[in-house]
């Protein structure tokens, strides 16, 4: 830990520094990959019998739930199941992380998750345009979901001064939310996208959340007989247990204080070498500390900067990568965020509330924060490619 | 059906399928399984694997074919074996006759770590390979090795039925200990003067020559030939046969080449979609199935999944067989489903349920 004060946290390394950093991750990727095996597969299969066996626990005590203890352990079991089934089995899989088994009951091609939103459109926003343009302002729609004010840099709104309870209702309700931001409808208004896409999106929206609202909300709750309501409000309980887990989980992830954000023209982005890459990536992410179980919760998403380095390596990975990439974030003097989740979660409230009024460029840094975010293309890029970053400013040295 | 499509509605995303298979793997219509119930040892390096096959496992052909799909290391694995087994069988059971052949991952796994209880998975019964309805005039089977096979499944039918018709049966091997299911075909013609068995062992007589089919069996220009064994056979088979007009008299199975099917260790290439036409690119770890998550495309995802091939010359059969597998379901449209917006060119996403229904059922 170092106390740079300049404007990125990258401005100390050379060009062949970070052509190193990049040629050590893609080591130690290249090496988890080439040991996966058995023990893996049986890790991801144990994991879905789990959660199937959860889900039909709670859902099996969500029939008798006029009984109070009933709905108590059904709505518990089937939250745990929904989460489970959210994070360390849709998220992962449909990244591919399991595709190298060729199991095609277990591949990001056929999972389709419970979730109001088709796995194709996630697939896209999520895979694709997250993970490539990670923190790079208007490109990387996930920073506010287009839907909220989270860096200093985004444009201010007088709607944003509702925004603490816009983010309430999102965290609620947040596969809604992801249901909607993969329809893209602010691209299509941008005349990147044809409404034509969005239509037919609509409709595959609409038949898939048709039948998940009615297994919730209908037909199992009809099943319980006498126990209908409760069995209807234990469902209501579980949806609204994981979008609000799911939620904090992924904000935890990206908007905590010290994490990085891209102000990158696409020239910039174009020219970025696989270093590069790989260290918005490491700067660009947050992790949460926590146990076993709560990494398993997560979908080992509190590894989140390991996922992004690494977005298709097995989850049940991540930790034992963890201690390597810090290994090199403290030898190159590099931040690695990282926190409890209340200490997280508490950060990315106060940067809501904050970014709902105008400015906020200047708040204060937190602890692991290498100084604001950059507001301009960070400068180690300047000496290397004088044609594509001519007009930066030069490093401080 | 109708009870599993509205256990559907209460499973959605999932298939009732994937709670069932946890109550008993062989449920699955999906996915057909099968468990394995012995493995009998043939020859040092071969063994016969008997296998109960999953609810709905069409009755085979003798002669044809299973695609077995096996997990060696966390990674499944397909390939293709002969049914050994009478078909119809009251306990259900199938059999594969396996030979390990060196370096060989998955038959070496099948041949000396099968235990009773593995589950595998299957595709339906396959290939042309296979004798007329009714047989009226003498026959000749030429095999090698391991091709003595899907001939083996066709003699035990044959005996099953009732005494063997007219058969010369030509069997070339390195050693007579390494002839497989050798006690079975001499007991066979023990049985049955109609069928004459014609050992070639390497190791006394040297290498086989086709010329030697005139001594052998000397009337072989009027026997309708199945034939069965490596490449350099059949080639020689072929020549002779053409040579002396009889081409038509001649079928062949040829063992595909298995080198390509792990993909080069998954380096993936271009895959041909036989119905359609199209090529698309793919790594080594993309499916060629339909959603295996979509009842409507219930179709045995397993039967199409294909480790990918390179399409370069030699393996442009392979990679076509491999991906359409399903010879009696040309009119299953295989897609990938990714993206439709991902920027490859895809193959028309046409996943129609009236079409998509496979053979497995």
């Amino acid at each position: 830990m170092s106390t740079d004060t300049s404007a990125s946290p990258l401005a100390h390394l050379t060009p062949e520094d970070i052509e190193e950093i990049g040629r050590e991750l893609d080591a130690i990727r290249d090496e988890v990959m080439a040991d996966l095996g058995e023990e893996d597969a049986a890790y991801i299969r144990k994991v879905i019998a789990a959660q199937r066996g959860l889900e039909i626990a709670g859902r099996g005590a969500l029939l008798v739930s006029l009984f109070p203890p009933a709905w108590l352990a059904g709505t518990t079991m089937l939250s745990v199941a929904k989460i489970l089934e959210n994070m360390e089995l849709g998220h992962n899989i449909m990244h591919g992380q399991w595709d190298w088994m060729r199991d095609p009951e277990i591949h990001s091609t056929t999972w389709e998750w419970d979730n109001v939103s088709s796995s194709d459109g996630w697939k896209h926003s999520h895979n694709f345009q997250h993970h490539t343009f990670t923190n790079v302002l208007g490109k990387d729609r996930d920073l506010g979901y287009t839907l909220l004010r989270i860096d200093p840099e985004q444009p201010w709104h007088p709607l944003h001064l509702f925004q603490p309870v816009t983010n309430t209702v999102l965290a609620l309700f947040f596969e809604w939310g992801v249901a909607f931001y993969d329809l893209e409808i602010d691209e299509a208004r941008a005349g990147k996208r044809p409404w034509s896409n969005v239509a037919s999106d609509v409709k595959r929206l609409a038949k898939k959340a048709t039948k998940q609202l009615s297994k919730d909300y209908l037909l199992w709750p009809a099943l319980s007989g006498p126990s209908f309501l409760p069995a209807f409000l234990g469902n209501v309980t579980a949806n609204a247990a994981r979008n609000v887990w799911t939620h904090g989980v992924i904000f935890c992830g990206h908007f905590p204080d010290g994490v990085q954000t891209f102000d990158y023209t696409e020239d910039q982005l174009e020219a970025e070498t696989r270093g590069d890459w790989y260290l918005r990536q490491l700067v660009g992410s947050a992790n949460i500390d926590g146990s076993r179980a709560m990494h398993i919760m997560t979908g080992n998403l509190s590894y989140q900067i390991e996922h992004h380095l690494f977005p298709d390596l097995p989850s049940n990975r991540y930790a034992e990568v963890a201690p390597r990439v810090k290994e090199i974030c403290e030898r190159y003097d590099l931040p690695y965020v990282s926190g409890s989740l209340p200490k997280q979660y508490a950060q990315v409230v106060r940067k809501v509330v904050r970014m709902s009024f105008p400015g906020g460029g200047g708040a204060p840094p937190a602890p692991t924060a290498r100084g604001r975010p950059p507001t301009r293309p960070p400068p180690w890029r300047r000496g290397r490619r004088a044609v594509a970053c001519g007009s930066w400013r030069t490093p401080p040295r | 059906m109708h009870v599993l499509d509205v256990a559907a509605s209460l499973t959605t995303p999932l298939l009732p399928d994937d709670y069932l298979t946890y109550l008993n793997p062989l449920w699955s219509r999906r996915e057909p399984r099968g468990r394995v119930d012995a493995v009998m040892p043939e020859t040092a390096d071969s063994a016969t694997i008997w296998l109960t096959p999953g609810i709905g496992w069409p009755a085979h052909t003798p002669g044809q074919y299973v695609r077995v799909g096996v997990d060696v290391d966390g990674v499944r694995h397909w390939r293709t074996y002969s049914l050994t087994s009478v078909p119809g069988r009251k306990d259900k059971r199938i059999a594969i006759t396996v030979k390990a052949i060196p370096d060989g991952v998955v038959s070496n796994h099948l041949v000396r770590h099968a235990r009773r209880g593995m589950i595998v998975r299957l595709a339906p019964p396959a290939g042309e390979f296979v004798l007329p309805d009714a047989i009226t005039e003498p026959m000749l089977f030429v095999t090698a090795g391991s091709g003595v096979t899907p001939v083996l499944g066709m003699l035990r039918a044959l005996a099953a039925a009732g005494p063997l018709p007219d058969i010369a049966h030509v069997h070339l091997a390195p050693s007579r200990d390494e002839v497989i299911a050798g006690k079975d075909l001499r007991h066979l013609e023990q049985r049955h003067p109609a069928y004459r068995l014609h050992e070639h062992h390497d190791d006394r007589r040297g290498l086989f020559d086709v010329v030697a089919l005139d001594a052998l069996v000397p009337d072989w220009r009027e026997r309708p030939t199945w034939a069965c064994g490596p490449a350099p056979l059949l080639d020689a088979l072929s020549d002779r046969f053409d040579a002396e007009g009889v081409a038509d008299h001649l079928n062949i199975e040829r063992f595909r080449p298995v080198v390509a099917a792990d993909g080069a260790a998954g380096a993936g290439g271009l895959v041909r979609f036989t119905a359609s036409g199209r090529e698309v690119e793919a790594d080594g770890a993309t499916p060629c199935s339909p959603s295996a998550r979509t009842p409507a495309s219930s179709c045995p995802a397993a039967a199409v999944w294909a480790s990918v091939t390179p399409v370069s010359a030699p393996c442009a059969a392979a990679a076509s067989a491999i991906c359409a597998p399903a010879s009696r379901s040309t009119a299953t449209p295989m897609t990938r489903r990714t993206s439709a917006r991902a920027s490859p060119p895809q193959p028309a996403p046409s996943t129609s349920p009236s079409s998509a229904k496979g053979p497995a059922r």
